[in-house]
């Protein structure tokens, strides 16, 4: 039984840090460098994309016995494709605005590598449960990632989180930081504090 | 006077990679050496233009006009998937050589989201179907200029001593960075 526990924590939790798709495996860039111009798009494409990823994981593993080898990319592609158009839909209808903001990034959702991957690397082998709690990790770790870099940006390009004032008046806002620029710098200065973390914890843990 | 305006917009202000965030993959994954980065800009470049007539006469008289809307993100990625494969074939029967050098990117392009977005943001933007074609040339040049640029940086980067921390991935977005800073001076052009 305890072992059984490890193995579900395990599945979750890699997706959180080990394997987190944007900052180690580098899985969804597009949506990671333009939607995180303020800390509620980030939030909001992650949500978009735990439902997608929960959902279509959910389903391939249910249907990976009965998916012929050869077809299978494109039958994950329409499964996909499906969910997104879910999710497109509902968003159009009640939250509009949102949906305006994100233009185009909501509907590619069904190229973006994480999500194809994780069907190809682990809900095509795995069970329906193990393929839904792997699907939460990776999604979850998605979603913390984008919010994290959409607080970060807006709190520099704008002086807020989540549209809260938080910098003091006097702080003249750093524009640059919320426009494309941004961006790159913000990510690449993120990753390579990452990969210094990382090593921290691994000389640590050798100890 | 219109499609010029078109051209120089995709290119160079609305740039596909630096600005509007479409193709990062290969943006990052095949821009450390200049030779394949131009194969695959140029395989891009063609299959965007092609896929830029197709999305729109498909948008046009089939989705609108049979008012099925909601079926766009499911058909624009099963006809781009065909027509990735119709290309392959079709350069590897008239053109070996085109066919070699452009090798493994060309089946690499269906999963490349500039493709998908440029179909999507020819609906958002309700082009005609000359425009669509040279917006999707003009797309298709900006991000082979983008990824030409990065390309020839990087490999000069081969040599700079960077933080070891930060080798591969974070310093070839802190670069792009800087190149997208750059295309911001574009921004007043029109």
């Amino acid at each position: 039984m305890s072992t059984g526990k490890v193995t579900v924590w395990k599945d979750f939790a890699k997706g959180l840090w080990d394997e987190n798709p944007s900052l180690r495996m580098l899985l969804g860039c597009c949506p990671t460098l333009a939607m995180t111009t303020s800390a509620i798009n980030g939030f909001s494409m992650g949500i978009a994309v735990i439902f997608t990823l929960i959902c279509s994981s959910a389903i391939i593993s249910l249907m990976r016995n009965l998916i012929p080898k050869e077809v299978r990319i494109a039958t994950y592609i329409i499964i996909i494709s499906t969910f997104v158009t879910v999710v497109d839909r509902t968003m159009a209808a009640f939250l509009p605005a949102i949906s305006k903001a994100m233009g185009p990034f909501i509907p590619l959702i069904v190229v973006n590598c994480i999500i194809l991957g994780r069907a190809e690397a682990f809900a095509s082998k795995n069970t329906v449960g193990r393929s839904i709690i792997d699907a939460m990790g990776m999604s979850i770790g998605f979603t913390l990632t984008l919010t994290f870099l959409g607080s970060l940006r807006e709190l520099i390009g704008a002086g807020t989180i989540f549209s809260f004032q938080i910098m003091p008046e006097s702080f003249i806002p750093w524009a640059v930081i919320v426009l494309p620029p941004g961006a790159f710098l913000m990510l690449g200065l993120i990753i390579g504090t990452v990969n210094w973390l990382n090593t921290q914890i691994t000389k640590k843990t050798a100890h | 006077m219109q499609l010029i305006i078109i051209i120089i917009s995709s290119v160079l202000i609305n740039n596909y990679v630096l600005v509007q965030f479409l193709g990062i993959c290969p943006f990052i994954g095949v821009s450390k050496k200049l030779s394949p980065a131009i194969s695959m800009g140029v395989a891009t470049t063609f299959v965007m233009t092609i896929t830029a007539a197709v999305a729109w006469i498909i948008n046009q008289y089939i989705l609108i006009g049979l008012n099925l809307q909601f079926l766009e993100i499911g058909s624009f990625i099963l006809v781009i998937a065909g027509l990735v494969q119709l290309v392959e074939m079709f350069i590897k029967k008239t053109s070996k050589p085109l066919y070699d050098a452009l090798g493994i990117f060309l089946p690499l392009i269906t999963t490349n989201c500039a493709i998908l977005g440029l179909a999507l943001l020819l609906v958002i933007k309700e082009y005609n179907f000359i425009e669509s074609i040279v917006f999707g040339f003009g797309s298709g040049a900006g991000f082979t200029l983008a990824l030409v640029i990065m390309a020839g940086i990087r490999e000069e980067l081969e040599l700079a001593d960077v933080p070891s921390y930060f080798k591969g991935a974070p310093i070839t977005l802190i670069t792009a960075s800087c190149i997208a800073l750059a295309f911001m001076g574009f921004a007043g052009l029109i």
